[in-house]
């Protein structure tokens, strides 16, 4: 069981990871409303959020407060967010993916009954790497929880959800369990339902000229940030794989170098060393390029999913409102229930109204945002790895110079 | 029966990509001579083999060295007491237009004028082709010596052999040299899914990965081999590099290196389980062979680690492409003018990546991988030599023993008064105190041999590993230098997104 707080262990992540870590999103703080996790805690099969909140909207209480949360909380407030009709036209923040750590924990499970095969300093160093990459994940998991109360409390319309300011400032339990097997279910055939609907609506062909265009995009782009994203992650793992055997390698040599009755022991300590310290650097190119690229890529694919929920709402409110004036001039043909067949017309006409017009200014606000988050993480993509390759370089030649100089 | 000649060349397996990679091995091989020995895996037996099977090695061994009488004149070695000529492995670099992609060590000429006077031999193997068709079918290379030594007929030679020959030389090196005490360096090994693959006629990337690094292996052996002051003056190794026409070697032929090494440690063996556990005399021997082991063990888990490596690079390569070509498709189907070209750009510089990625396994492999593999099986062959000293030493005992016996018995025989079986137990004593000497002798000579072998295959280990580790780095400088300049070239496209 490891209880870890947040800061504690090695900096494994870059410093760009602190402050603020809306990574994947380009947010205004607002000084009416910020939303942080200024703490974060593990326990063997939950993590326990710290959600500090300062505002000077007058709702709350105190300008100043932090409540503690679990993820299955966040997970409430998102849903309420879905199943508020209110919302409809609005892109839903993606909620933050559970807490994944099962991986990590069998590594180490792993490590410890392998401990009799290895020498000490390999299972220390095994050890020490697999501390580091639970803290990895700790922290994202921290920042995506982070990401999406942030996204919330930016919205001009979902800052003011009373559910949000409950979950920002009720200091109790909020009492929400996870779903249980019957409503799991419930949510497993509404899906189906869904999807099945959603093709009939995207169908649907729109006289809007942009709605139109959007659709189209939205389908295809979601299904290439899926495969991008699928994609990254393998070449990261890969990397890792690499750096993994760089550093079995590097032990090898120490040995070699102690062992060795030539002049090459020297030379072996040396090569040792000098791949102990660029494996280091392997380790972090990798641990970079999942911050600033496969993490950007899950993000718009939960994003662009949201993006498509919309969409899929409006189509809805469309085919509704289609429906509602045949049903009408069927009513007036008949001259039956005209009047309750005009105020459905009515209600339905002014509900796609209402999301259309929000949505069109959601997707602008969407491509925006994707367009300034990816220019962001790219650019400190480009120089993370090149601060990280010069730096490889400049380990090896100095190396190399002290061993041809040697010769 | 093999025909001289013309063969037939029914399909060439130097196409393209096969020349292509091969230069960019080339390249990175041009300063490592050390030849390849196989890693004694099971499979020594290959269906190429046209001679029949030896199916009792232990005979043939036993047989191999009965043969050898340390008096016999073509069994003298060409040894000269003084030290041995300065060969360094900083080789031979090999006069040819190949692509010389990860060559920059420019100390690589001083040597060559260091060694002009003293070594002045270059052997290649090339041109791989394949003769015959189907399970009958075999590679042949061409052996190109170029050289300034007397004890050559020409300055250049060329000449064709099969893989079999190389088994054939190394076999009769070792039933020759091994008992002195000689390292001498072990052949490749064969490979029953390899060749099968190139028989059948498959031209995919692997069977010609193959073929590159056999070839490669067979270079590195024939100028491990003739670095031997002894073994390069070998008449058999001579023949091998000259003579246009080789008698096929029969019964040794179906044995691999690994094979005959198996074959000598195994009756080495059975020496050590049998008698007497060998009183040390000399602690040297003692400290060397605990060395060997302990290098053994470690090497063997380098190149271990070494295989996962180029194993996980080559993954990261694929998947460094595969994630190109999604990044690629991504930014096609953005609509944001400005961050499309951008991902379209990530994506080829991805792609750039991924090749580097494909150039630094290789190298990692050819410089490392192989040069690894190679000394661990030269480590089997250094404790095989080993072994023949404590197999030495027995044989002297055992003499000793012999001796004793005879004269015991010639006593008794004096009592017992019969003058004919007295004659011949003197005889018999007189044949034994020779062979007491005899073995003191020879126990004497090999360990002597050991140690100056030792003492050279040490230095040129140093050699070897000090140059290959240096042109590794080199590759990983070069690799990281490549890097910063693909991402010097993408990073103002993501700043130019607005």
């Amino acid at each position: 069981m490891m209880q870890e707080g947040l800061d504690d262990g090695p900096d494994f992540l870059s410093e760009e990871d602190r402050g603020p870590r809306a990574v994947n999103v380009d947010l205004q703080t607002d000084a009416t409303l910020q939303v942080d996790i200024s703490d974060a805690l593990s326990e063997r099969d939950k993590v326990k959020f710290t959600v500090h909140t300062k505002s000077t909207l007058p709702n709350f209480k105190q300008n100043e407060f932090s409540v503690v949360r679990q993820h299955e909380e966040f997970i409430w407030l998102h849903d309420s967010f879905v199943e508020n009709e209110e919302y409809a036209g609005y892109i839903i923040p993606p909620a933050p993916p559970r807490p994944d750590f099962d991986a990590s924990r069998e590594k180490l499970q792993k490590l410890g009954e392998g401990e009799g095969s290895m020498t000490k300093e390999e299972f220390t160093k095994m050890k020490q790497e697999l501390e580091a990459e639970y803290l990895a994940i700790f922290k994202k998991t921290v920042a995506m929880h982070e990401v999406f109360l942030c996204r919330v409390a930016a919205h001009p319309v979902l800052r003011k959800d009373l559910n949000f300011h409950v979950f920002l400032e009720y200091n109790q339990d909020l009492s929400v369990r996870g779903k249980n097997k019957k409503e799991r279910l419930e949510d497993f055939f509404k899906n189906v339902v869904k999807s099945a609907d959603g093709v009939l609506v995207a169908g649907v062909k729109d006289v809007d000229d942009f709605f139109e265009h959007e659709k189209t995009f939205l389908l295809e782009y979601h299904n290439r940030v899926k495969e991008a994203s699928a994609k990254s992650d393998r070449k990261i793992r890969s990397h890792k794989n690499a750096a993994d055997d760089i550093n079995r390698i590097a032990s090898t040599l120490y040995t070699l170098g102690t062992q060795d009755s030539t002049d090459l022991c020297k030379f072996f300590l040396k090569v040792s060393e000098l791949f102990e310290k660029t494996r280091k650097i392997e380790a972090r190119v990798a641990a970079d390029e999942d911050l600033k690229l496969a993490d950007l890529l899950k993000y718009y694919l939960r994003e662009s999913q949201a993006a498509k929920d919309l969409l899929y709402r409006r189509g809805r409110a469309l085919v509704d409102y289609e429906n509602a004036n045949k049903a009408l001039d069927k009513a007036r043909a008949k001259n039956k229930d005209v009047l309750q067949a005009e105020t459905t017309q009515q209600v339905c006409c002014q509900k796609f109204e209402k999301i259309s017009e929000s949505a069109k200014q959601e997707l602008i606000d969407f491509k925006t945002r994707r367009v300034a988050a990816f220019r962001k993480n790219l650019v400190e993509l480009a120089e993370l790895e090149l601060k990280h390759a010069k730096g490889n370089l400049q380990l090896l030649q100095s190396c190399l110079g002290v061993l041809k100089g040697d010769t | 029966m093999r025909s001289t000649g013309s063969y037939a060349h029914q399909r060439c397996v130097a196409c393209a990509q096969n020349i292509s990679n091969q230069k960019l091995v080339q390249g990175i091989l041009d300063s490592i001579p050390s030849p390849e020995a196989a890693c004694l895996s099971a499979e020594d037996i290959s269906p190429s083999s046209n001679g029949p099977r030896d199916d009792d090695p232990d005979d043939l061994f036993a047989e191999a060295t009965e043969e050898v009488s340390l008096d016999s004149p073509e069994r003298q070695p060409i040894l000269s007491d003084g030290p041995s000529p300065a060969i360094t492995p900083v080789t031979p670099v090999m006069i040819s237009p190949r692509v010389d992609v990860f060559d920059r060590s420019p100390d690589q000429d001083e040597d060559e004028e260091e060694n002009r006077d003293t070594f002045d031999i270059q052997i290649s193997v090339s041109d791989p082709e394949k003769v015959g068709d189907g399970m009958n079918a075999y590679m042949v290379y061409k052996v190109t010596t170029k050289t300034s030594l007397s004890i050559f007929s020409r300055d250049e030679v060329c000449v064709k052999r099969r893989f079999s020959d190389f088994l054939g030389l190394y076999s009769k090196l070792a039933s020759k040299y091994m008992h002195m005490g000689y390292i001498v360096p072990p052949a490749p090994e064969k490979s029953i899914v390899g060749m099968t693959k190139v028989k059948v006629g498959k031209e995919d990337l692997s069977s010609v990965e193959f073929v590159e690094k056999r070839r490669s292996a067979l270079e590195r052996y024939l100028l491990r081999t003739v670095k031997h002051p002894a073994l390069l003056k070998d008449p058999d190794v001579l023949q091998f590099l000259e003579s246009s026409e080789l008698p096929r070697a029969v019964s040794t032929q179906a044995l691999s290196g690994a094979g005959i090494l198996r074959m000598v440690n195994k009756a080495a063996d059975a020496v050590n389980k049998m008698t007497i556990k060998m009183n040390e005399s000399d602690a040297w021997f003692e400290e060397k062979q605990q060395q060997f082991e302990n290098l053994d063990v470690q090497l063997r888990k380098l190149h271990a680690s070494v295989e996962s490596l180029v194993c996980h690079r080559k993954e990261l390569s694929v998947n460094t492409a595969s994630f190109a070509k999604s990044a690629a498709m991504l930014g096609n189907s953005e609509d944001h003018t400005a961050l499309s070209r951008a991902l379209s750009q990530l994506a080829e510089v991805e792609e750039k990546i991924d090749q580097l990625h494909q150039d630094q396994s290789y190298a990692d492999f050819y410089l490392i991988s192989e040069l690894l593999g190679d000394y661990v099986r030269l480590i089997t062959a250094v404790k095989g030599v080993f072994d023949q000293r404590m197999k030495a030493w027995a044989k002297w005992q055992d003499a000793q023993v012999m001796l004793q016996r005879k004269r015991e018995a010639e006593a008794k025989l004096q009592y017992a008064n019969k003058p004919d079986k007295l004659q011949q137990a003197t005889d018999e004593i007189r044949e034994w105190e020779g062979k007491v000497q005899q073995g003191e002798r020879d126990f004497e000579q090999i360990s002597k041999n050991i140690r100056r072998e030792v003492g050279r295959f040490e230095k040129d280990r140093v050699k070897d590993f000090r140059v290959v580790i240096i042109k590794y780095l080199e590759s990983l400088v070069h690799t990281q230098q490549q890097l910063i300049k693909y991402w010097e070239a993408f990073l103002p496209e993501a700043k130019a997104i607005a």
